[in-house]
């Protein structure tokens, strides 16, 4: 079992002066599992992802990515390079795609890092060399796979700014596995998607943990998402961690009901008013 | 009257209302501009009111916007014509009596000059006549098909111009290159030529770094004066010659520019323009007041001209152990060989500077820079070095002004800090704005506009200013993002340049 574990958080804390985002919270992610954090909001769902991919700097925990070549600290990596040689690519709450450069610019951005390689730091490239022109046509082969998976091949000249919103919400899960990840982050990304497409995002995922191999880590508040396609289950509520388990399990503890629908308060209600609200339930 | 307007949207006391209206904006504009003066008198100085010039005013603007409103609604093409004409001789009117100190309310300046000879006659007649033919036959009845029509135009224009960007710069290239040979002897048009080469080459290089990564610098002249300095020092000092010291100069440029990148990382827009601006004036008074290397407001003098690379030499007397160019070709010598040889210099140079740029729009970092200018937080998500990004974006333009630099240097054979103001920093953002960011045409449709024209038309001096202001009102307007403000894009995948460009139109 311990193989298989690709992202291992313990004690992760955050504080923002005195607010304290998230507090001592540990969970593992397992290779090719879809992983769900969910949570109401302001629960410190967006910041366990800015952790992860280095947007903050944790103030306590450890990040553990267990790539192929070895274990990596995510919180004392750089920003920029958790990216890099299999680490982690992330979506984001609000789309952040380029949106002035058109749907294949956008991937081939995603793959710089390996094109900056060939163009030997854009001397070779100057002047057109053997090695860049057959990197660049790979990168373009990649970029081609990615949208024929996201159904965008068509689109590929457009710029980005102008496809409908789920199309770019596809698309930026299509920039981000452009640059080979290993785990995945996925912050909502079913917000503001109708039943079709959320359907068609669901198999998309599906694809990418069972024939890419990637590990997903998923931001969702839409239920339907969350409880087909992921293995396993975490809930936050105030930064801490509620409830762990596969996705039937959390359904029904009796913690997460409460974090969600809050409790039962009849009862502690002072008697007079509960009989108010007893008698005149429209006055509500 | 009211009759003719009864059929239209507007009715008679709209009419007055708006009539009054710009009546009483005429009167604010005009009472202390035009009706206060002060007068040198024996006495002392003295205001003089002048209320003629603001009754004028006032009527002119009542009778042109009246003409505008018949305009508006379609009514009486010939009344339309009659007020605007009106109303440009009362402006006319205005202009003259302005410059004339006495103040005289009845006889109309214009009647007087128009009538004190033939020739007077014929103009003031022939002014009349322009204006009213203009006015009567530019009337039309704008109808919604009519701005489809203008539409469609425009559309037109730029798909042409667009998908053949590739063509329109190679006609522009070959223009260049035979301009000597059309000009061959009017020096001073191979002289203009090569200044406003110097600014596309600067509107170039600026273009990476405003255009490309979307980093405002307001201090990009900074680097032209690197470059200038380093050359005339080495040479003075050290005796390289240019060709040994245009590269030098280049890095050093470049060098400055990561040295400049650093600190200001983190800055973006506003912060990041006025740090550049910063730089770009320390730059200027380290220069004034480093008296010992760079002789202070002195300047460096008698700095030496490029030799035919190394191989002959353009003086009428050559050194020792060198010989003349035109020995070198069996040509009789001519000043011009060098002027000549200097433009041909600063076209390689400027050429190579777009080269560069156009491959490196290509690249993986040419595409980072676009990236960074769209989204900086997506690019580290993607393992994009950011800081790398920039400093190599800062470095490559400062690079180009380097070259710039040099090559100013040597051409005019004297330097000093006052050719390295803000205001040149201005003059090239100006040129890369104009033009509209990231394109390469139009940085140099903007550079002949903006330093070719005032140097072509120096008679007009005077109202250069004037003119200035309403170009960049016209350009706000009509074009707010410059001239030439398309992105084409680096790559396409299904589509040709064309199909992309029609279906952006539409």
């Amino acid at each position: 079992m311990t193989d298989n574990k690709l992202l291992e958080v313990e004690h992760l804390t955050m504080r923002f002066g005195g607010l304290v985002a998230i507090d001592d919270l540990s969970f593992n992610a397992n290779k090719r599992e879809i992983t769900a954090i969910i949570g109401p909001n302001g629960a410190g769902k967006t910041t366990v992802f800015n952790c992860l991919t280095g947007f903050y700097v944790p103030t306590e925990g450890r990040l553990t990515l267990h790539a192929d070549d070895g274990p990596r600290l995510l919180e004392r990596t750089e920003g920029f390079r958790i990216p890099r040689n299999k680490g982690v690519a992330r979506t984001f709450q609000n789309i952040r795609l380029f949106t002035g450069m058109t749907v294949l610019e956008n991937l081939i951005v995603a793959q710089h890092n390996r094109l900056m390689e060939a163009s030997a730091f854009s001397l070779a490239g100057l002047f057109n060399l053997g090695r860049y022109a057959k990197a660049e046509k790979e990168a373009v082969e990649k970029a081609e796979f990615w949208l024929e998976k996201v159904g965008l091949y068509a689109q590929a000249d457009w710029n980005a700014g102008n496809l409908p919103y789920g199309s770019q919400r596809r698309l930026e899960i299509a920039r981000a596995m452009c640059t080979d990840p290993s785990l995945l982050c996925l912050d909502e990304p079913a917000a503001g998607l109708n039943p079709r497409e959320s359907a068609e995002l669901n198999v998309l995922l599906q694809s990418i943990r069972d024939d890419q191999g990637v590990g997903c880590l998923l931001i969702e508040h839409d239920m339907s998402v969350v409880m087909q396609i992921s293995d396993h289950v975490i809930v936050l509520d105030y930064g801490k961690k509620i409830a762990d388990g596969n996705p039937e399990a959390v359904k029904n503890d009796p913690a997460v009901i409460r974090a969600y629908l809050g409790e039962e308060e009849d009862d502690e209600l002072p008697p007079e008013v509960a009989a108010d609200l007893h008698l005149d339930p429209k006055a509500q | 009257m009211s009759a003719a307007f009864a059929s239209s949207r507007t009715n008679g006391s709209e009419v007055v209302k708006e009539l009054a209206f710009f009546a009483v904006i005429a009167l604010l504009m005009s009472v202390m501009l035009l009706g206060v003066e002060t007068v040198d008198r024996p006495t002392g100085l003295e205001l003089a009111v002048r209320w003629d010039l603001v009754l004028i005013a006032i009527g002119a603007t009542v009778i042109g916007r009246l003409g505008l409103i018949f305009r508006r609604e379609n009514i009486s093409r010939l009344g339309q014509a009659v007020l605007i004409t009106l109303s440009a001789v009362a402006v006319f009117e205005m202009f003259v009596r302005f410059r004339e100190l006495d103040d005289r309310w009845v006889s109309p300046v214009f009647l007087d000059m128009v009538f004190s000879s033939v020739v007077s006659t014929i103009v003031g007649i022939a002014f009349v006549a322009i204006i009213f033919a203009t006015a009567y036959f530019t009337m039309k009845d704008k109808t919604a098909a009519d701005v489809d029509e203008s539409a469609k135009l425009s559309s037109k224009i730029q798909l042409a111009y667009r998908s053949n960007t590739k063509k329109i710069g190679l006609i522009g290239i070959i223009f260049f290159i035979i301009f000597p040979f059309i000009f061959g002897e009017d020096r001073s048009a191979i002289d203009l030529a090569t200044l406003v080469m110097i600014y596309i080459m600067l509107g170039w290089g600026l273009n990476i770094v405003v255009g490309l990564a979307g980093l405002l610098d307001l201090g990009y002249v900074a680097f032209y004066a690197v470059g200038a300095y380093s050359y005339a020092l080495l040479s003075q000092n050290f005796d390289l010659s240019f060709w040994l010291c245009l590269p030098l100069a280049g890095i050093f440029a470049a060098s400055f520019g990561i040295i400049l990148g650093f600190p200001v990382l983190r800055l973006r827009g506003d912060y990041l323009a006025i740090v550049t601006l910063g730089f770009g004036e320390i730059i200027r008074v380290v220069l004034i007041n480093w008296y010992d290397l760079t002789g202070g407001p002195d300047g460096i003098s008698s700095i030496e001209r490029p030799s035919f690379f190394g191989l002959a030499d353009f003086s009428r007397r050559v050194p020792e152990g060198t010989i003349g160019f035109n020995e070198l070709f069996g040509m009789e010598y001519s000043s011009m060989h060098r002027l000549i040889f200097l433009y041909y210099l600063i076209l390689v140079l400027a050429l190579v500077t777009n080269f560069v740029t156009l491959r490196l729009r290509k690249l993986p970092i040419g595409r980072a820079w676009e990236a960074l200018r769209e989204d900086e937080i997506a690019c580290r998500s993607l393992g994009i070095n950011p800081t790398n990004t920039k400093l190599s974006a800062f470095a490559i333009g400062a690079m180009f002004g380097g070259f710039a630099g040099a090559f100013f240097a040597t051409r005019q054979g004297f330097i000093s800090p006052e050719s390295f103001t803000f205001l040149e920093s201005a003059v090239i953002l100006a040129i890369v704005v104009l033009g509209g960011m990231g394109s390469q045409i139009g940085v140099v449709l903007a550079a002949i506009v903006m330093i070719g024209f005032p140097e072509m038309f120096r008679e007009l001096a005077e109202y250069r200013m004037l003119i200035f202001g309403a170009g960049i009102v016209a350009i706000m307007l009509w074009r707010p993002r410059g001239l030439l403000s398309f992105r084409d894009p680096t790559i396409l995948l299904n589509m040709s340049q064309k199909e992309k460009v029609a279906g952006e139109i539409k």
